[in-house]
């Protein structure tokens, strides 16, 4: 379609001029939308009074049946990016961002319509399905744009977009609240309307980081910028076509210390209110405990930018050892620190923890450039961001399920988190061998001619012109 | 920014001042709310 011909790739190569520092804002555009999602909750208990107002109703929506949206969006997150990498890749990043924030707006108004007709499968169907599409297609959209707009330093430049991710929860929360009070009334909760509103601004927003993004043009390198003359045995200097690295060993370890790495911040993340309190009785008030959860976000969006930035001197391999081993002793930690009664040691070992969380996902990008090549790394990327899908299950499962039954078997409630902690200290073990396994990618999985030949005939294929034309 | 127009940089300043501000004032906003709320953790 000639109309959309402002999305293509060959539209949003830079002009002389243009400065690669517009780039990180167009990233952050997208990512400070999308990242909404870590706020989602903030909707869940006015969704469980539409119809009694004030309170609950028997027909109204359990908070159980609620949870589902923020799961199916986190299930789609994954499924997208992987089944949209490689579309994303080779589309560019306006079109990725601009089919993100269709689906996201979409997401909203579908939900919108769910709430008010009172229909919770359309919610699982806008929020969770396309709201999840968006989630997965934005998130990875300005990743290889970035990476090599700033080959001096990839770590900082995709921790600052992924710490966008990290931020959004920062604007959403309040503005919902806020946006919910004005729609407020005698007869409405206000959620339909918020959802319609966020919708245009997010879609607005999003358009912008659009319309600013730039791709490199061919050959561009910053000013002053020598690519390294020395080989650097985990940075390669040759790509790895997007299903090729799917058959490296390489692929599947950095996959397990993803996982790994996510399974242990997540588990913690969804249950610091109540385990704060739990394991302070009487010193953590749920108040108190609604600010350490505050804090715990500051710590993950801001470890996304510290340890992305600080993996450009001390290499990636090196700093996810550093999660591995930091993130072991601060685990082994935590039960010490409920023992002698200390919540300033508890509350200094959770914010490492979750800095390192944030630390984990923002720092994968320039990984998987180093050991894949720039080519392919936001479809590699978005295969990579499976293992985060699997780590939603089963860091809250470990947490919550070794809770129930170390209560069920008269364990204290202040130390019914000790073993869990303790289980997620050896998956931060098994990841630092993971990490220690990871070697230079074999040469035999370079892109060679043939991989170079059937990528031209599919462009040439997606645009509908002949063969040679 | 090497080869350009004097002209031409003082827009791209304008440009990135701009961008900045669009994606910085909402998130500083954002993190002071936030740190106004995680103070009542030592309170």
């Amino acid at each position: 379609m000639k109309s959309l011909s402002f999305l293509d790739r060959s539209r949003t190569v830079a002009e002389p001029g243009f400065s690669r520092w517009l780039v990180p804002p167009a990233a952050l555009c997208v990512h400070l939308c999308i990242g909404q999602a870590y706020a989602f909750s903030v909707f869940n208990l006015p969704m469980t009074r539409l119809v009694g107002i004030s309170q609950s109703a028997p027909t109204d929506w359990k908070l159980t049946e609620l949870g589902w949206i923020f799961s199916i969006a986190i299930f789609f997150l994954g499924v997208s990016s992987a089944v949209f990498g490689r579309w994303v890749e080779e589309g560019g990043p306006r079109r990725a961002m601009f089919a993100a924030a269709l689906c996201w707006a979409g997401g909203f108004f579908v939900s919108a319509i769910g709430v008010y007709i009172h229909n919770l499968w359309l919610i699982y169907l806008g929020y969770g399905v396309l709201g999840g599409i968006a989630l997965g297609i934005g998130y990875i959209s300005p990743v290889s744009t970035l990476i090599k707009w700033f080959p001096d330093r990839p770590g900082m430049a995709t921790g600052m977009a992924i710490m966008g991710f990290g931020g959004g929860a920062f604007i959403a929360a309040p503005l919902s609240v806020w946006l919910m009070g004005k729609f407020n009334s005698a007869t409405h909760v206000g959620v339909a309307e918020t959802f319609i509103i966020l919708g245009v601004v997010y879609f607005f927003f999003m358009m912008v980081g659009a319309a600013i993004v730039r791709v490199p043009a061919p050959g561009w390198k910053p000013a002053g910028y020598t690519a390294p003359t020395t080989a650097q045995k985990l940075i390669t200097k040759n790509d790895v076509f997007v299903y090729d690295a799917l058959k490296t060993p390489q692929f599947w370890l950095i996959w397990w210390i993803l996982c790994l790495n996510v399974t242990a911040g997540i588990g913690v993340l969804g249950q610091a209110s109540a385990m704060s309190q739990e394991m302070f009785p009487g010193h953590i008030t749920p108040l108190a405990a609604a600010g350490f959860v505050g804090l715990m976000s500051l710590f993950n969006m801001g470890g996304r930018f510290f340890w992305a930035s600080t993996s450009d001197y001390i290499g990636r391999r090196n700093t996810y050892f550093v999660f591995m081993v930091l993130g072991f002793v601060m685990y082994c930690t935590v039960p010490y620190t409920g023992s002698i009664g200390s919540v300033a040691a508890f509350v200094i070992a959770f914010l490492i923890i979750i800095s390192m969380y944030g630390g984990g996902f923002s720092t994968v990008p320039a990984y998987l450039r180093d050991m894949f090549g720039t080519r392919y790394v936001g479809a590699i990327h978005g295969l990579l961001l499976t293992a985060w899908s699997m780590a939603g299950i089963f860091g809250p499962v470990i947490v919550n399920y070794l809770r129930e039954y170390n209560i069920a078997h008269n364990v204290p409630k202040a130390q019914a988190y000790n073993n869990a902690m303790y289980i997620m200290a050896g998956l931060l073990v098994i990841g630092f061998v993971c990490n220690l396994l990871v070697k230079a990618v074999h040469h035999r999985f370079h892109m060679k001619l043939d991989h170079e030949a059937e990528r031209a005939q599919a462009v040439v294929a997606a645009a509908g012109e002949p063969a040679g034309a | 920014m090497a080869n350009t127009h004097p002209g031409q940089v003082s827009s791209m300043t304008v440009k990135l001042v701009l961008a900045w501000g669009f994606v910085g004032i909402p998130l500083t906003l954002g993190v002071i709310q936030t740190l106004l709320n995680a103070m009542k953790l030592f309170q």
